[in-house]
């Protein structure tokens, strides 16, 4: 940015931030530093108008409440002013520990727009007096967000409530379907993140993956198109969708084999030809038989009679693999 | 407007109520580290605040800065005490974050997450209804992350019990913590094992017991943080290649794991080339993908996952 434009802009706070009155953009012109004085020409003219509605598009995206209104019933035009109790943070303190717990909150983020954003908390606090400490501490490397190309816009249409629209591609499709979704929310759930919404195509709410979503999306319409359901809880949708009902599965193992699957298993009575029993809970069977299937003969499924199944096509596969070709 | 412009605009507006706060006046390489930039910048920042303040520049209407040496304090705030509200990004990035940290009790103090989430909300207003666009729910181990953190607090040597999954064993080793990493929901400490001599990642839902010793955690100069931008595993070139051919279902692991030569088959698979300097690795990958992955190269490797799984057909059919 230009020091001229960055210093305008500051100087347009100040003078704004210092006035009960509503100020008319012709006295802005006049006392503000750095706008084209007015010569008579209307080629001065356009380029303030110009400047000036581009300056108050500024300060409006750095969440400077710009009011506009009139002072006094005599006045032609609208004036502009900034409310000082409206502009400022308010009082703030912090516990050593929660300004600690602060400072790691703000370390999460790894996104440009979450990322960028929680710099930009960093520096008002600290600017509010808070020594917010988001450099030392804990070595800590976290990446809440990262790696999700769709992320800030599914985030952004969420926040701003408009229309998104995407190709979804399912692992198994060759071609994405276009999908237009009112979005609710993003949720990262078990280590993946997921777009709740309604589906407009669908008429009902639907759960994506954002590592399924191909391209960038398209945000578009006016904002505050819709509401989403009262007290929705977008975890939880994600865990109906998602997650599955449970299915308990009883397998042998060899004793001292299978290490991972005893670290989650309840130990059943040994079977009569000494051979461990483990029962495991699963709410993903399929899963879990790619799982136990790669035990190879170390492992046996009891029950139930579709996973045992599972994993003897699975083993048949595999030994179709190998041999003279 | 720009990210760095708006970045710029923020700090403008926040460096003269930062510097209000602190009236003994700051050091110059201290500001500037709390603000994130340059001491150069820092100081093109104040010199542009310097001649602004409010229309007619009457006394007490200009900001005014004293520097003494290598501090910096402000004199005039010209009525700009305050910083600026948080914007909704930033609420939401600071709320959501805060919640995450609740559902990780290892991490932070709990009670003080409690009241700072309380404080925040408070101040942000209106922008922190909109914190529920976003919500992060993450698998917390608490024990092994309350005691791994606290060993790299004290910078103290860790005694692990480690589940090795491609091996399938338990393992004990010393290890000196480097730091902590979030990646995709799982938390994992980048370490120095002394036994393998290297640098290595622990997931922390695979750390079955986790003690902090008493020495201190020493890893040697050779001992680096890698990088993450390729993702948390980043192949030895030097590494042998295992070729495989993926059918449709089974295209995730070229999205998963870094593989290289990929070309699409006919009938909607791919094939691709994954290194590993480790067999029993290759083995599991291999046959947990029960036959949607079929083995070009090592030959070796095809046959000792088919006459595996021969060994286990035969105890279905027995």
């Amino acid at each position: 940015m230009s020091a001229k434009r960055a210093e305008r802009l500051v100087n347009l706070v100040f003078a704004l931030l210092g006035t009960r009155q509503y100020v008319s953009a012709e006295r802005i012109r006049t006392t503000v530093p750095g706008y084209e004085p007015a010569d008579g020409s209307e080629r001065a003219d356009e380029a303030f108008k110009r400047m000036f509605e581009r300056d108050k598009a500024d300060l409006r995206e750095l969440g400077v409440p710009l009011e506009t209104g009139r002072t006094s019933a005599f006045d032609v035009e609208d004036g502009y002013r900034i409310a000082r109790s409206e502009y400022e943070l308010p009082e703030i303190a912090f516990t050593g520990e929660e300004a600690a717990a602060v400072g790691l909150a703000l370390r999460l983020w790894q996104s440009a727009q979450l990322g960028g954003a929680a710099q930009g908390a960093l520096v008002k606090l600290r600017a509010a007096g808070i020594d917010v400490d988001g450099e030392r501490g804990l070595p800590l490397q976290p990446r809440l967000d990262a790696g999700e190309p769709s992320f800030d816009a599914c985030y952004s249409a969420a926040r701003d409530r408009r229309l998104l629209t995407f190709t979804y591609t399912r692992p198994d499709e060759d071609a994405g379907v276009k999908r237009r979704v009112q979005p609710w929310g993003v949720v990262a759930w078990h280590g993946r993140w997921y777009l709740v919404g309604h589906d407009l195509d669908r008429a009902a709410p639907r759960v994506f993956r954002l590592s399924r979503v191909t391209g960038t999306p398209r945000v578009s319409g006016p904002p505050d198109a819709f509401t989403p359901p009262a007290d929705v809880d977008l975890a939880a949708v994600v865990a109906q969708q998602v997650g599955r009902k449970e299915t308990v599965v009883v397998v042998r193992a060899r004793p001292g084999t299978a290490v991972g699957l005893r670290r989650r298993a309840i130990a059943l009575d040994p079977a009569p030809d000494g051979e461990d029993r483990l029962e495991l809970h699963t709410t993903e069977p399929w899963g879990l038989a790619d799982e136990l299937a790669a035990h190879g003969p170390d492992v046996l499924v009891e029950s139930p009679p579709e996973v045992r199944q599972a994993v003897v096509e699975r083993l048949t596969r595999l030994a179709a693999m190998g041999g003279p070709r | 407007m720009s990210a760095p412009t708006a970045d710029r605009m923020t700090r403008l507006l926040a460096l003269v109520p930062y510097l209000e706060a602190r009236p003994a006046g700051v050091l110059m390489a201290d500001a500037a580290r709390d603000f994130g930039v340059t001491e150069a910048q820092l100081r093109k920042d104040l010199e542009l605040l310097w001649l602004c303040g409010l229309p007619g520049h009457g006394p007490g209407d200009l900001i005014d800065l004293s520097f003494e040496g290598d501090r910096v304090r402000v004199t005039d705030t010209a009525g700009l005490a305050r910083p600026l509200r948080l914007a909704t990004d930033e609420a939401v990035a600071l709320i959501v974050a805060l919640r995450t940290l609740l559902e990780l009790p290892g991490l932070a103090e709990t009670e003080a997450v409690s009241r700072a989430l309380v404080k925040v909300s408070a101040a942000a207003g209106e922008p922190a209804d909109l914190a529920g666009a976003v919500s992060v729910s993450i698998d917390a181990r608490a024990q092994a992350l309350a005691v791994v953190r606290q060993g790299l607090e004290a910078r103290r040597a860790l005694h692990l019990h480690y589940y090795v999954p491609s091996r399938d064993q338990r393992t004990e080793r010393t290890v000196d913590p480097m730091r902590l990493l979030l990646v995709d929901g799982h938390w994992y400490l980048e370490a120095w094992c002394r036994r393998a001599e290297g640098v290595r990642l622990f997931r922390l839902d695979r750390v079955d017991d986790v003690a902090v010793l008493d020495e201190a955690s020493a890893p040697p100069e050779q001992a680096q943080e890698r990088d993450l931008a390729d993702g948390l595993y980043v192949p030895d070139a030097e590494q042998p290649l295992v070729r495989l051919q993926l059918a449709r279902s089974a295209r995730w692991v070229a999205d998963y794991y870094p593989v290289e030569d990929v070309e699409p088959l006919p009938d909607g698979g791919l094939a691709v080339a994954v290194r590993t300097a480790d067999p029993a690795w290759a083995r599991r990958l291999v046959a947990s993908l029960g036959g949607a992955a079929v083995v070009v190269e090592p030959r070796e490797l095809a046959d000792e996952v088919a006459a595996d799984a021969r060994a286990a057909l035969a105890r279905y059919q027995g």
